[in-house]
């Protein structure tokens, strides 16, 4: 397998804006707002920015309206959108740019103003004519659906996957920007209201608002912006379902065949992974994505998640911004796996702050497990 | 009943009219549902046959609202395909319950399923 991707672009900018509640402000301030951190935090103009990659909740044509908002003139753009995994595909896609020497400076950026503007998920998804007639209330229904049958498949217990929502609020009591912190146990997660069974609202992620950008460059010039670079070194993404009765089986999803071609294609070991942020729109997501990622064999996410294992202290780092669960979930969330990547590479993360934090895999999800994209970062000791 | 038709019409036509069809490739047998225009192997040679109605819960959840409690399963029929639907008349059914279709008329008919007795 060749490695031609590997460390040959570098995030050299990242921001952040309205992440939590950002009242008054639409989806496209945010995400302006989240442009100009980008560039500030990498010493770039707006006019440096020569392609677009963008997806949003709320924006049919989206790279087109970030272009027009921006005042833009991009000689490469790109408006994919697979669900909330959209951004690491978007990294892929921006580094093949980049490399082909299509552009210099690419843009990926998101924002939503869904918590203040509704406090619903907001979604363009349209249904599906064969799966109306039940009223399914998508997303919930399709994991609540995947998780019972991991239940009955596995063994797996809903104080398992309460666990996962503890772990997550213990990273996010250690990150000053997550949107839910404080204690939280095992016994709140469980008796927090039945919203599809076997799902509470303590399974469910945030409604929140939030934006975020980021700026790559290639690496020959990733060392000449102010902050430590971090280095694009592979990904993959895998998809076999639109909606949930065509996944072929609920409890693998095609992360286990992103992953293995995105390890391949980075030349990453998994012992080489210092954090995973996997993409928690739900309890039941990182579980599978634990299995289907082989940091588990199957069926063992549930048992793997107990006892403080992917909490703060234990043996793997998991989503150390507090995730989808407690960090911040505007509609997608795959923007938000990478910036927590490179604030964790640069070194940045505060009392949060991983010993190493050499590579980031960072696992986006779209849909209802349908689109699976799995990436890596790395710092410069990575390379 | 006009078979021209694109496969989406003609499902919901033999619904209104109280049957319950799916699609079956002529050459490989393959068995089609959600209907399409062509099979998983890229068959277009598809028939319209009367669906057993047996099936198998693979999973279920039971949506809670301010209207109501709603299950929303996942049923492997015995053809081989998967389909969304509800299980009628009560809360809930383990997974692995044996149902059985009906088609239930109305404004919109839809395929809804009984639980029955396990077969052997």
């Amino acid at each position: 397998m060749s490695h031609s991707l590997r460390g040959r672009t570098a995030i050299v900018g990242l921001g952040l804006a309205g992440v939590g509640e950002a009242p008054g402000f639409s989806a496209m301030e945010l995400l302006g707002l989240s442009v100009r951190a980008a560039l500030d935090d990498a010493g770039l103009k707006l006019s440096d920015i020569d392609a677009v990659f963008a997806a949003t909740s709320s924006h049919a044509f989206a790279s087109m309206s970030v272009t027009e908002y921006l005042g833009l003139r991009p000689k490469y753009f790109d408006s994919t959108n697979i669900g909330g995994s959209s951004f690491e595909m978007h990294l892929l896609q921006a580094s093949l740019a980049l490399e082909a020497g299509l552009c210099d400076v690419a843009l990926i950026c998101y924002g939503s103003n869904q918590r203040t503007a509704g406090g619903r998920l907001v979604s363009m998804s349209e249904p599906q004519w064969h799966e109306t007639p039940y009223r399914p209330r998508h997303p919930i229904t399709a994991y609540a659906l995947a998780t019972a049958r991991h239940m009955h498949q596995y063994g797996t217990s809903r104080e398992m996957l309460a666990d996962v929502a503890v772990a997550a609020r213990q990273w996010a009591n250690l990150n000053p920007d997550a949107f839910a912190r404080g204690p939280l146990t095992r016994a709140d997660v469980l008796g927090k209201r039945m919203v599809s069974d076997p799902l509470t609202a303590g399974d469910c992620c945030l409604v929140t608002d939030g934006a975020a950008a980021c700026l790559l460059v290639r690496a020959e010039r990733a060392k000449d912006f102010p902050k430590p670079p971090a280095y694009f070194l592979g990904a993959a993404g895998a998809n076999w379902h639109r909606s949930i009765q065509a996944m072929p089986d609920l409890t693998v999803t095609a992360a286990s065949e992103s992953g293995p071609r995105a390890f391949a294609l980075a030349g990453v070991s998994r012992e080489d992974v210092d954090l995973l942020m996997l993409y928690d729109a739900f309890t039941i997501n990182t579980i599978l994505f634990l299995e289907d990622l082989g940091f588990c064999p199957k069926g063992e996410g549930g048992r793997f998640v107990q006892d403080g294992r992917i909490a703060p202290g234990g043996t793997l780092a998991v989503n150390t911004n507090g995730g989808g669960l407690s960090c911040v979930h505007p509609g997608m969330y795959g923007m938000f796996l990478i910036a927590e990547g490179v604030t964790q590479i640069r070194g940045e993360a505060g009392e949060r702050q991983l010993k190493r934090a050499d590579i980031a895999l960072l696992h986006g999800n779209g849909g209802t497990l349908s689109s699976q994209v799995t990436a890596f970062l790395g710092s410069e000791a990575a390379l | 009943m006009d078979e021209g038709a694109g496969p989406q019409k003609v499902y919901e036509d033999y619904l209104a009219r109280g049957r319950f069809m799916i699609q079956r490739a002529r050459a490989t047998g393959e068995y089609v549902f959600y209907p399409r225009t062509l099979s998983a192997s890229g068959e277009t040679d598809l028939e319209w046959v009367e669906a057993s109605g047996l099936g198998t819960v693979y999973a279920i959840t039971v949506n809670r609202s301010r209207d109501g409690s709603v299950n929303i399963a996942l049923v492997d029929l015995d053809e081989g395909p998967r389909m969304m639907a509800t299980v009628v008349g009560v809360e809930t059914v383990p997974i692995g319950t044996q149902v059985k279709a009906r088609v239930e008329r109305g404004e919109s008919p839809r395929v809804v399923f009984d639980p029955v007795e396990p077969r052997p």
